[in-house]
């Protein structure tokens, strides 16, 4: 048995990454069902707010506060791309099958792939951690970052945000009726057009917001895109595509199996949460909290 | 027009590449009839059945290194090397499909995602059997002395001698495949494609048939894969990668989903389009993601497909 206080720090940061990956996985997960598109691009969009993030603090410096313009800047920019995107090409592709809209995000992910490369270089990129955020807290014999703390806080938070909006406001009304069925919502007439471009919008401002914080933790370089997907992709699959609490949910167990699974199966943890993404939709195909499409 | 022996007379072309003397033509064309056949069997499921596979590379990498292990490790001879890449990858796609066929659209294509992945992490880690990271290098080619006796090929290289097996290889590959769509099976996948519930009415077991289809892409795919393996000189985790998965789907939508022959077409647009763009960028993935948008947007049926139409044009405006 090994002493619990590593098991502490082990499920501590398996929480962090959670969050994290709540963030990206939950605006993936909103796209999907409202739009039922499937979107690819959403690792790029992370990549490039991280890359944005980097800029913004080139220009503006590293002071007090700067931290944070350079993410919400970020986040703005990403949501401002995803509308173009959604307004100019994709909103053209809703009416054609499945495989065309995926192959249509993918072809996103090779463009915006090389396009940060070409500005950015393909070196590793970091930023500092804002002040006020270095230090760390010591609980229970473990050393928890203060940003990882605001992580930790950050993410149930706009959880909780998110859930506010969609239960509590006409708009989040819509965007529930939208997943449910947007024929019969334009027949009643809202102008479903534009709440799907707001929730593209929405969704990339997520993607956008996500890769902004990670720089702090985490190093930007090419490739962070491909990655990333794939773990938002297990996240919603085992979740629920398209539902909220179920992205929250699969977010920490994916944590939880990841940070775990290296102890157990060191050399098979990448295996262990594929599995885990396989048994769930052989078992329930529409994920632990999500509902069977129509 | 119709009666043109189309296939024979590109197989007979294919077969005088190596005859221009050039390693570079000879490499490139080994490169398009490979992957021109995983790309036509998994058009088997996209095209005839109506199946999106998003993880038809785990077939092709599965063949890869089962021929490779087989040939480097064991020692064994292409003769049993070769067909056991398609029982090993039709006997995968067999338990996947299993489980696959019973999930529809969006979340068929997850599950086959969700199993390349699975594949491609194992054969990432499994440094014992798979190479792990590092791949399984130096597969040796298959022993082909023999033809040094044959008139013409005598003179050429050993990797000439690779191709002109792949060719014939592949071609029976085609030629099989060719008879499976165009059978009353093959139809039936069609009708499946057209309507599902329809078909089930008429009393088919769909599932069935869709699991059929699936194991029949995934055997293709695994031969494809174990050529390729050897063609590559060697195979590496990669192979099952999603984006592989991506490539390969690219090509078949390039060429055409439509017809038969399109994703080889495509194929062969693809590779010859990557070795002419790479020469002048490092940006390639730019080029592909902006041809794949244009090919989306302005000719959804593919080059074949375009092709078809703009025949057909002409067609009217002489009647």
């Amino acid at each position: 048995m090994p002493d619990p206080s590593f098991l502490f720090a082990q499920s501590l940061s398996g929480l962090t990454a959670a969050m994290f990956l709540f963030l990206i996985a939950s605006g993936l997960s909103l796209i999907f069902g409202v739009l039922r598109v499937l979107n690819f691009a959403h690792g790029s969009f992370y990549m490039l707010g991280a890359y944005l993030a980097y800029q913004v603090v080139q220009w503006v410096g590293t002071g007090t506060g700067r931290f944070w313009w350079a993410v919400i800047g970020a986040a703005l920019g990403i949501a401002i791309l995803g509308g173009l995107v959604e307004r100019l090409l994709l909103r053209h592709l809703y009416a054609k099958e499945e495989l065309y809209q995926l192959l249509f995000t993918y072809a996103l992910v090779l463009v915006l792939g090389d396009v940060a490369k070409r500005l950015w270089g393909t070196g590793q990129l970091s930023i500092s951690r804002p002040p006020g955020l270095t230090g760390a807290l010591e609980i229970f014999g473990t050393r928890l970052p203060h940003y990882n703390l605001f992580i930790l806080i950050l993410g149930p938070a706009i959880a909780l945000g998110f859930w506010a909006v969609l239960h509590r406001t006409r708009a989040g009304r819509y965007i529930r009726a939208a997943a449910q069925d947007r024929e019969m919502l334009g027949a009643l007439g809202v102008n479903v057009t534009s709440l799907y471009t707001g929730v593209f919008v929405i969704g990339s401002f997520l993607a956008g917001l996500g890769g902004a914080l990670v720089t702090p933790v985490k190093t930007v370089v090419p490739g962070m895109d491909v990655e990333i997907i794939v773990e938002a992709f297990i996240v919603v699959v085992i979740g629920g595509l398209g539902s909220f609490w179920g992205t929250f949910l699969g977010s920490i167990v994916y944590g939880q199996v990841l940070s775990f699974g290296i102890l157990i199966f060191p050399r098979f943890s990448i295996f262990s949460v594929f599995a885990l993404m396989a048994v769930v939709l052989i078992v329930r195909p529409w994920g632990l909290l999500g509902k069977p499409l129509r | 027009m119709r009666r043109v022996p189309w296939g024979v007379l590109v197989v007979m072309a294919a077969l005088f590449v190596p005859a221009l003397g050039s390693r570079f033509y000879t490499f490139v064309a080994n490169d398009v009839a490979i992957m021109g056949l995983f790309a036509v069997s998994l058009n088997v499921l996209i095209g005839y059945t109506g199946l999106v596979s998003f993880g038809h590379a785990a077939y092709f990498g599965i063949g890869a290194y089962t021929t490779g292990i087989l040939m480097k490790k064991l020692t064994l001879p292409f003769v049993l090397a070769f067909p056991a890449a398609g029982v090993v990858a039709a006997l995968f796609a067999l338990v996947f499909g299993f489980f696959c066929v019973r999930l529809t659209k969006i979340y068929f294509a997850m599950l086959t995602l969700a199993f390349a992945q699975i594949v491609w992490a194992i054969c990432f880690k499994w440094n014992g059997v798979t190479g792990g990271e590092q791949g399984l290098p130096e597969i040796p080619y298959p022993d082909l002395a023999w033809m040094q006796k044959l008139p013409f090929f005598g003179e050429l290289r050993g990797s000439d001698h690779f191709y002109l097996l792949s060719v014939v290889l592949v071609a029976v590959c085609y030629w099989a495949l060719h008879r499976v769509v165009a059978s009353p099976f093959g139809r039936m996948l069609t009708t499946i494609r057209e309507n599902p519930e329809r078909a089930e009415f008429i009393g088919v077991n769909v599932q069935r048939y869709e699991l059929i289809a699936f194991v029949i892409a995934g055997m293709f795919a695994g031969l494809a894969g174990g050529l390729f393996g050897i063609f590559n000189r060697g195979a590496f985790p990669d192979f099952a990668y999603w984006t592989k998965s991506s490539e390969v789907l690219i090509m078949t939508l390039l060429g055409g989903m439509g017809s038969f022959w399109g994703p080889a077409v495509g194929a062969l647009v693809l590779l010859v389009l990557n070795q002419q763009i790479t020469s002048y960028t490092e940006y390639w993935p730019f080029v592909l993601g902006t041809v794949l948008i244009v090919i989306l947007f302005a000719f959804p049926g593919g080059i074949v497909g375009a092709l078809e139409s703009a025949r057909a044009r002409l067609g009217t405006r002489h009647a």
